[in-house]
């Protein structure tokens, strides 16, 4: 019986998504790195947040609203980190050549690179969250249904913004590569993590909420200083990434149709 | 150039192998059966153009292979053999011109194809990490090959890859990684196999173990194969026809034997030097 094209295309993907498993199991610095920066995160954030809260009558009353927040910048940065590095290393072995001449598609290519995104997530995250438990007594999956809201949103983010880099890259070759460590950065302050958005100016408040993950920290600071769900944040926030992330899949389309045109995929140099 | 005559005998035998190709069932798959065979060379490349900003790196060539036959790509550097390669591949667009590969349009069509095409190249490298054993998986996979394991024993047998199989490719010798990429390229028996310097930076005896490896495949495939090298004597044995490409155009396309007998030479070496200090013309206009 012939096999289904569905059938091929999860095949492809899987067949992917083991040459990462691979990658990971025959190199244990891989590893350990994916857990090393997220656990130093925590112990800053949280040892700090100790001292606040010895210090402060409110921040004693709404701890681990730090801890959650590094958490959550994690999930956002690794998130796409874990989609980034993934094609990274296709560059850096100079396999991409091999991938584009074979019967991959596209589409099952990036398939594959967000689901290695979940994986390195749940590698370095979960023991994180394990000792953030232990050590600052904060308990991430508290957060019940909320978390999972939170962690959706996120990551549809991380990958909107690995697809770009990955377009970028396809274009740009090597000489493009900061970008996947950097990029999210930008971010940062504009996402307001640590901080509420009014404290923004409120010229750059506007460019905050134009920003999915904006929401998810305002929700999460709600969730935990007033123990209020705030599902209209989240259904924003869904609206934005569900916009984001088919701009980044039209853009990641049109840089490989460029690189395609250009000559990039002959070379995966700078 | 070769004369019409030539073409017509050529063209067909290449009809000929197609209709009796087209009463074996044998190994085919659904999708060659479908194809009609009568007409379709396994390559068409037609007034192919390919402009990076003001540099012309291919100017207007074309060309059609038969199915089943080995054609070697000659050229020195610059002169668009692997811009040729890359848009027959579907890596590349063309600026004009068009390329068929087993009837698919390139790269509009490509995934209607890849899967019965593969590459070979010493600018591309396997995963170093992976052991050889590992890489032939994923490809395998990728390329939707049945019964995966088998395929992989018999290809490691055949390259004789056995005692290196579970190791990664990053610890292997270049002669040995040379293996693995040509099991790579032939773990789909691909009906179209392309290969860019195949045997570049091996040891003469390696060079000629790869050749008579290729040499096997072909006969035994029946596929058809596009080399190209700078291995005049590579191209010698292992071809029945010659393109000489210079400058982005063909400078010549004839089997060896007529190319030898047309420039007076003895060996394609000395043609390609004829051809790339444009000596080949003179000596022409000369007789």
């Amino acid at each position: 019986m012939p096999t289904s094209a569905v059938t091929l295309a999860l095949q492809r993907i899987a067949a992917m998504v083991l040459r990462y498993i691979y990658l990971l199991r025959s190199s244990w610095t891989r590893l350990l790195d994916l857990i090393y920066w997220p656990a130093v995160q925590l112990f800053v954030w949280g040892f700090l947040q100790l001292y606040i809260a010895q210090n402060s009558g409110f921040f004693a009353r709404v701890s681990g609203v730090f801890i959650a927040a590094v958490l959550m910048w994690d999930i956002l940065f690794r998130g796409q980190l874990g989609f980034s590095v993934s094609f990274l290393e296709e560059m850096w072995s100079r396999n991409l050549g091999n991938l584009m001449i074979s019967p991959l598609r596209p589409i099952e290519f990036v398939s594959a690179l967000m689901i290695m995104s979940l994986i390195r997530l749940a590698i370095g995250m979960l023991p994180v969250t394990l000792l953030a438990i232990a050590f600052f007594g904060f308990n991430l999956f508290g957060l019940g249904i909320a978390l999972a809201v939170f962690f959706l949103n996120l990551i549809l983010t991380s990958w909107a913004v690995g697809i770009v880099i990955t377009g970028v890259l396809l274009r740009n070759g090597m000489g493009a590569e900061n970008l996947a460590w950097t990029l999210m950065f930008v971010l940062m302050p504009l996402t307001c993590i640590y901080y509420p958005v009014g404290v923004l100016p409120e010229w750059l408040q506007l460019i905050a909420w134009s920003l999915p993950p904006t929401y998810v920290f305002e929700g999460m600071r709600a969730l935990l200083m007033e123990h209020l769900f705030r599902a209209d944040l989240m259904l924003e926030a869904f609206a934005l990434n569900g916009f984001y992330f088919s701009l980044a899949v039209i853009a990641f389309l049109a840089l490989l149709e460029s690189a395609r045109s250009a000559g990039s995929l002959l070379q995966s140099g700078e | 150039m070769s004369s019409q005559g030539d073409r017509g005998a050529e063209a067909f035998r290449g009809l000929a192998a197609a209709l009796v190709s087209s009463w074996l069932p044998c190994h085919m798959s659904g999708s060659q059966k479908l194809m009609p065979m009568l007409q379709v060379p396994a390559i068409a490349v037609d007034q192919l153009v390919k402009v990076y900003k003001t540099t012309r790196a291919v100017d207007g060539i074309s060309f059609a292979l038969r199915a089943g036959s080995i054609t070697g790509l000659l050229g020195g550097n610059g002169a668009g053999k692997t811009t040729t390669i890359a848009m027959i591949l579907g890596l590349l667009t063309p600026t004009s011109g068009s390329v068929r590969v087993l009837g698919a349009e390139m790269p509009r069509q490509r995934y209607h194809v890849l899967h019965r095409l593969n590459f070979e190249s010493p600018y591309m490298d396997l995963p170093h990490r992976l052991s050889v054993r590992q890489n032939l998986e994923i490809f395998g996979r990728l390329y939707a090959v049945e019964g995966l394991h088998e395929r992989i024993v018999s290809l490691a047998d055949e390259l004789d890859m056995m005692e290196f199989l579970d190791r990664p490719v990053g610890k292997l010798s270049a002669g040995q990684k040379t293996r693995v990429a040509l099991a790579k390229a032939l773990i789909n028996s691909p009906e179209v196999l392309l290969l860019d310097e195949p045997t570049a930076s091996l040891d003469p005896d390696t060079a000629d173990w790869v050749r008579g490896r290729l040499e096997h495949f072909r006969r035994s495939r029946a596929a058809t194969v596009l080399l190209a090298s700078h291995n005049m004597a590579e191209v010698e044995r292992l071809c029945e026809r010659v393109i000489i490409m210079k400058r982005g155009r063909i400078e010549d396309d004839d089997t060896p034997q007529h190319l030898l007998v047309r420039y007076g030479r003895e060996t394609l070496e000395e043609v390609f030097l004829d051809v790339a200090r444009g000596r080949g013309q003179a000596r022409e206009a000369a007789q």
